[in-house]
């Protein structure tokens, strides 16, 4: 029976060859659109609870005064508040990008816990007006070093920043992002104090690391409170709320990303379906004959299902096999975009299992017909 | 006759009818068929195209069901069971001789002897030794790894005969057996089923079309628009 479902498979070769190459190529773009998705979101997920973000209500474009740390601070239950704004400078070309930001460093490294800087390093990069740190992986991916000097090309702030790299952190956990770039907020604000004095003092966001977490909601209410009226009112939110304001920037492509990937998979079904009940109708006759044998309608369920689930399985195989080099081509080629950009082994189970189902499901028909039509029907040549 | 000397009835046919439905019209296709087979027979049926030859047969054989009528083999009246129990009979009872052989392509003609042995509980051994000594008795032993687009009619036919006599079967049913066979190929097959007839006892039907296969037969039996000559009580 077994290996009779094999011959079975292999009897149109080039027609069993392609649907498994459809498979596979479905299962592929399944896994990876779900990656990216996974990838996506991954940088919500490194957001820590307890962490609050202030920036000005109206839009993130706008600033907040350097003036409000100070009654942040005063609020009861507030370990500590940093602050700082998105840089957004070039580094030598535009296709080098990473995230830049200039921030309160002393305050940040200690909220910031699962960015680890040795203590040697940290010391000097706190003490220099023009030092910076890099992300383990970003300091790979330029071949820097310790000492090296980093030019950035402002685009918010006009000129050539010249930086020097004073310490490399390394993320606590795997997933931790390495490719944040930081420097001295004070260092940007002296120059604009000293050319564009209208703009200085101004920071973009405030994050306050809050004692209880249980109780951050309230004190974020308690936040924008103090601010209201003012000349900039505030918004503030959990991290996780923050970031999540980012990613839904794009979540209507995020979305998109998801019905397709259901679609290809909805394509692949019919495809295989179609070959199935293709193929279990030129066996009309053979499936008759097989009947007049004594074989009934459950083994041809099984020599069709098996033939299907084959073909899937083998196919899905194929796919989830070819998505660690495809995988590998997208983290080389954007990896400057999405920071992980991991193939998880729920999204492999996954598509082994939609691979699977498939074949189950593309059988069905055709393998409910094949074991329907009676046996003297069958015998009776079609044409 | 003194009865001892009479071979017990096998296939009892009483009143046996049906009709197909083509969209909303009914062919009727057998009217009370009346046909007792003893044991041991081996019996030719003819008659013109579209008379219900292969009909009948499907019925003797347990392929197809009938709409009213007694159809009782070795004493079990088939036209009662279920569609699963009738597959098991078949399985035990009956070997089928398809007119374009019907060997499964993707299987060699041993493999396709051993097919019916896939539902019995043999041992593969001992389901691979049974299939060669079928396809010995046939004279084509020496081709029983050969796909059957390698064989000739004549060498496709004979495996198909195998396959129908591995299990052991009662009855030997045969729809046009040479009908796509040269002289000489088919004087081979109608020469086997007589031995099979003579030497191993089965009950053969056979339709044919053919005057010299008949003539093989121990009785003929004409068939003309779907009532039989010989049930004309
Ligand atoms: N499944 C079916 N559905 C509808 N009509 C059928 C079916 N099977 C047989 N018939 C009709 O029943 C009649 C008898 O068919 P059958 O195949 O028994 O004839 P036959 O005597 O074997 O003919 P032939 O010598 O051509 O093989 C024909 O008119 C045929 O069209
Ligand atoms: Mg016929």
């Amino acid at each position: 029976m077994f290996k009779l479902i094999l011959r079975n498979t292999l009897r149109h070769r080039l027609r069993t060859t392609l649907t498994i190459l459809g498979m596979a190529i479905a299962i592929l773009s399944f896994g990876l659109l779900r990656t990216v998705v996974d990838a996506w979101y991954a940088g919500v997920e490194g957001a820590a609870a307890d962490r609050l973000v202030t920036r000005n209500a109206i839009s993130l474009i706008f600033r907040l005064p350097l003036a409000y740390l100070n009654k942040i601070q005063t609020i009861d239950g507030i370990k500590k508040v940093t602050y700082g704004f998105w840089f957004g400078g070039v580094y030598i070309d535009e296709k080098n990008f990473f995230p830049q930001f200039a921030v309160e460093l002393p305050t940040y490294l200690d909220i910031y816990s699962e960015f680890v800087v040795d203590p040697e390093q940290r010391q000097v990069l706190v003490k220099e007006r023009n030092a910076c740190v890099a992300g383990r992986k970003l300091a790979q991916r330029f071949g820097w070093k310790l000492g090296d000097i980093i030019t950035l090309k402002g685009t918010i702030f006009p000129g050539d920043w010249e930086l020097v790299l004073r310490a490399i952190y390394d993320g606590v956990e795997e997933t931790t992002d390495e490719t944040r770039f930081f420097f001295h907020w004070d260092y940007v604000n002296e120059t604009m104090k000293k050319n564009f004095p209208t703009v200085a003092n101004q920071v973009g966001w405030f994050i306050s690391q809050v004692e209880d977490i249980e109780r951050a909601p309230l004190i974020a209410a308690q936040i924008d409170a103090t601010f209201a009226n003012s000349l900039a009112e505030t918004l503030t939110e959990s991290e996780k709320a923050f970031q999540m304001g980012f990613v839904s920037m794009t979540k209507a492509i995020i979305m998109a990303i998801q019905v397709v990937s259901y679609v290809v998979i909805a394509i692949i079904l019919i495809v295989l379906a179609n070959t199935m009940a293709m193929t279990a109708r030129e066996r009309q006759e053979e499936h008759a004959v097989l009947k007049t044998l004594g074989f009934q309608g459950r083994h041809l369920v099984t020599l069709i299902a098996g033939e299907s689930v084959a073909i899937a399985f083998l196919g899905g195989l194929a796919g989830i096999i070819a998505i660690f080099p495809a995988a590998h081509f997208f983290r080389t080629a954007l990896g400057n975009y999405f920071r992980i950009f991991n193939v998880s082994d729920e999204t492999l189970a996954i598509c082994l299992l939609i691979a699977l189902v498939v074949g189950v499901v593309a059988a069905i028909f055709p393998a409910w017909r094949a074991a329907r039509v009676p046996i003297a029907e069958g015998l009776r040549r079609i044409g | 006759m003194a009865p001892e000397s009479t071979p017990p009835i096998l296939v009892e046919i009483n009143n046996l009818t049906k009709s197909y439905r083509r969209g909303v019209q009914i062919i009727k296709v057998l009217e009370n068929v009346c046909l007792n087979i003893p044991e041991g027979e081996f019996l030719a049926l003819m008659g013109p195209s579209g008379s219900g030859k292969t009909t009948l047969l499907n019925l003797i054989a347990g392929i197809d069901q009938p709409d009213s009528g007694l159809l009782r083999i070795a004493g079990v009246d088939i036209s009662l069971l279920s569609e699963s129990e009738l597959a098991v009979w078949r399985h035990r009872n009956v070997g089928f001789i398809f007119q374009f052989y019907n060997l499964v392509p993707v299987l060699t003609a041993l493999e396709n002897v051993e097919l019916p042995l896939l539902l019995s509980e043999l041992p593969r051994v001992r389901r691979r030794q049974q299939a060669e000594l079928a396809l010995k008795l046939v004279g084509i032993y020496d081709r029983k790894d050969h796909y059957p687009r390698q064989l000739s009619g004549g060498q496709q036919q004979r495996v198909a005969i195998a396959r129908a006599i591995v299990s052991d079967p009662v009855i030997i049913a045969a729809d046009e057996p040479t009908g796509d066979l040269d002289k000489v190929s088919a004087g081979e097959v109608l020469q086997l089923m007589t031995r099979l007839n003579q030497e191993l006892g089965k009950t053969i039907i056979m339709v044919t079309h053919d005057p010299r296969a008949a003539e093989r037969a121990s009785r003929l039996q004409h068939l003309d628009k779907g009532v039989l000559n010989a049930c004309t009580v």
